[in-house]
């Protein structure tokens, strides 16, 4: 019999039952809730009258709706009247059931995707599910990780199970070493443009081989995080020492003897060297150049050395339409320069890339220069209180504010738009969040996904530069 | 949930790919606390000229005289037929609310992403996989003939045609049951609460740090 891979394993050790039609029940060891999508769940138990199956299974902070102003004053000074219902509502959820949340103003507040995974919520060899579709993020640490629906939310929060089907394998082998100034990122775009935005649907992808091995656990995040805009909801990458390192010693870690059980089966969370994928992507590290997308579909992408593409070279109808849609939406012309176009506001931040390590790498390209005078804003949004922290320990917010940056309180921000920090109509932004969807980062906004040191090369230049050309880099 | 047996409507076609759920519903009506109430900003920014705010009456909105759903030979639809990967993006369950609020009862698309598909049938919305190429005959019929309906026979797993043709079509029992009785998932997995709580004091002896 053939070996098993990661996610067969996962899989294997949470099946409660499976039905006569294939479904499974699935047990949950995370769930972690924000403030957008659970409030109907919790609806949802109170009309039925039921409880929470497990309280110390969940998490929550609010993330999608926070100002990321000064916000001292507050819940109640969320100037927003909706989204302060939809944060007020969460804390009373949380406080009425006994689920542990960390409030707007705690300083373990963040985005749910940073926070879990900083806390040591996140744990190999864990099911992690959330109403989020970028919850496969936590899949870096070979947890079975993805997002949800509301009805599901409130499934998990009952019965501590989902109902699913298992999903296919597909292994995505990054082979050989990454050159200078490619960042997890820009391995990321590289493969959603190789696969395409649907290429993983109906797949759980695990990411292996050496680039991927070489790597940083933050890094995996960034990687497994955009798995869903590659159409997979889960993104996995097997343990290794970097993994038992960074998860070691944090709040929610085992401890003592119970560290030493867990590490030994940890270290299982490997696919079997015989494992067979139903599909295997096989991409040379050596071909990945800085990205940049310059369509409304992330899967519209290309390297920073390029050019917008022509449309009527498309053979497809349906691509060649859509691409000309994207191409009016976004204002540019076919066979524009890449690094020809002009930008009007930066976004660093989202649960994509606004970890410390991300932080490190826009603040080195950042640092001793200043913001070009054509650029609006340039936002600086940590992921967590505790990653803001880090870098002002760092005196990485000095660099940022030096340059004419902004530095702001942690949440989702510019990445969706829910909170007052969003893009005006026909607005370039560089981004480093994971959608460039139209209207995603605010009617008529205008999203390029790229690497924070590729946010920041673009807001010291005003314009997209290929970062390996920068000084600093 | 809401029960599907049969249903017989108009078809609305929405031509392109990759429709996201930004698209279907956009963010700022994500704020709301309740599930309902999201119809009238379905597909927001492509249906209005404007920008949509939460608790805006749009009845009052400029309104996109090219988009679909704003044209009056489609008015009363509750059948989307649209292109491949229906409703990717996010996992925002507002998307198949939105839907569903409006008065669509049932999509057919050559594919969707996975969490809106699996949300779809939470919500007693229907979405039908059909072959590229019959998506692409029911395009051009639809376009050419005004008023054109179809009928979902779910029990029998078809899409009938006015004529009389069938196009048959896959679907998962468990979702296809729940759909006809208008199950709900929560009471059914209660059903086996035994084997939920056997599971866990397994777990705990391999994996006590799970539950410390």
């Amino acid at each position: 019999m053939a070996g098993k891979t990661l996610y067969d394993k996962l899989w294997d050790d949470h099946l409660v039952r499976v039905n006569e039609d294939g479904s499974a029940l699935l047990y949950i060891d995370r769930h972690l809730l924000h403030e957008v999508t659970s409030p109907q769940a919790f609806e949802g138990l109170r009309i039925a009258g039921r409880k929470p199956w497990r309280i110390d299974a969940n998490l929550a902070t609010p993330d999608h709706n926070v100002p990321t102003t000064e916000r001292s004053g507050g819940v109640e000074r969320i100037v927003d009247p909706v989204s302060r219902i939809q944060v007020k509502t969460l804390d009373d959820n949380c406080d009425t059931f006994g689920i542990t949340e960390f409030k707007m103003n705690d300083i373990r507040q963040g985005i749910v995707h940073v926070v879990g995974p900083e806390q040591g919520a996140t744990l190999p060899g864990m099911t992690v599910v959330c109403g989020d579709s970028h919850t496969a993020t936590h899949g870096a640490f070979a947890a079975l990780a993805h997002g949800i629906g509301t009805s599901e939310v409130e499934h998990v929060l009952a019965t501590q199970c989902l109902i699913t089907k298992k999903m296919k394998n597909m292994l995505v082998r990054v082979d050989g070493q990454l050159g200078l100034g490619v960042t997890a990122k820009d391995v990321i775009l590289h493969i959603i443009g190789v696969i395409g935005t649907a290429g993983g649907t109906g797949y759980a992808i695990e990411f292996g081989g050496e680039a991927i091995r070489s790597i940083s656990v933050e890094g995996r995040m960034t990687i497994c995080n955009m798995a869903i805009e590659a159409g997979a909801r889960v993104g996995l990458v097997a343990v290794d020492e970097k993994t038992i390192e960074y998860v070691k010693g944090r709040p929610f870690s085992p401890k003592e003897q119970d560290w030493e059980k867990a590490v030994n089966a940890w270290q299982t969370l490997v696919s079997d060297a015989d494992a067979v994928f139903d599909e295997v992507v096989v991409i040379r590290a050596e071909d990945i150049q800085p990205q940049v997308t310059w369509g409304t579909s992330p899967e519209m992408v290309t390297s920073v050395v390029d050019s917008v593409p022509d449309p009527a070279e498309m053979e497809d109808p349906v691509k060649r339409e859509g691409a000309e849609r994207a191409l009016h939406y976004m204002g540019l012309k076919p066979k524009q320069k890449i690094t020809d176009i002009q930008l009007d506001r930066v976004f660093i931040g989202s649960c994509t890339n606004s970890r410390i390590e991300d932080l490190r790498e826009a603040a080195a390209i950042v640092k001793g220069k200043k913001v070009a005078t054509t650029i609006k804003q340039a936002l600086v949004v940590p992921g967590s209180g505790l990653v803001k922290a880090q870098a002002e320990l760092e005196g990485l917010d000095k660099i940022f504010l030096e340059a004419g940056m902004e530095w702001r309180e942690p949440g989702c921000s510019m990445c969706l738009a829910m909170n007052p920090d969003k893009l005006g109509v026909g607005e370039h932004c560089a981004s480093t969040s994971n959608r460039n969807f139209e209207g995603r980062q605010g009617f008529g906004g205008r999203t390029h996904l790229v690497s924070p040191a590729m946010a920041a090369a673009a807001a010291i230049a005003g314009h997209f530069v290929d970062v390996r050309q920068v000084n600093n880099a | 949930m809401k029960q599907f047996t049969t249903h017989q409507g108009i078809v609305a076609p929405l031509d392109r790919a990759n429709v996201d759920t930004d698209m279907i519903i956009p963010k700022q009506f994500l704020k709301s606390i309740k599930r309902s109430g999201f119809g009238p900003n379905l597909f927001d920014e492509l249906r209005y000229l404007d920008e949509g705010q939460p608790d805006q009456d749009c009845s009052q909105r400029p309104l996109n005289p090219d988009f679909v759903l704003n044209k009056s030979r489609y008015q009363g639809c509750s059948i989307l037929l649209a292109r491949k990967n229906f409703g990717c993006g996010s996992s925002r369950e507002h998307a198949p609310w939105a839907l569903e609020d409006f008065g669509i009862r049932a999509i057919i698309a050559p594919s969707y992403a996975d969490i809106f598909f699996n949300n779809s049938f939470k919500n007693g919305l229907l979405p039908i996989i059909l072959d590229e190429k019959d998506v692409d005959q029911l395009f051009v019929e639809v376009e050419a003939n005004e008023g054109y309906q179809l009928t979902i026979d779910l029990e029998n797993q078809q899409v009938i045609k006015q004529d009389g043709t069938a196009l048959a079509f896959e679907i998962d029992g468990f979702r296809k049951h729940c759909l006809l009785k208008g199950l709900d998932d929560i009471g059914l997995t209660l059903e086996h609460a035994n084997a939920i709580r056997e599971y866990e004091s397994k777990r705990k002896e391999t994996a006590p740090w799970l539950f410390s």
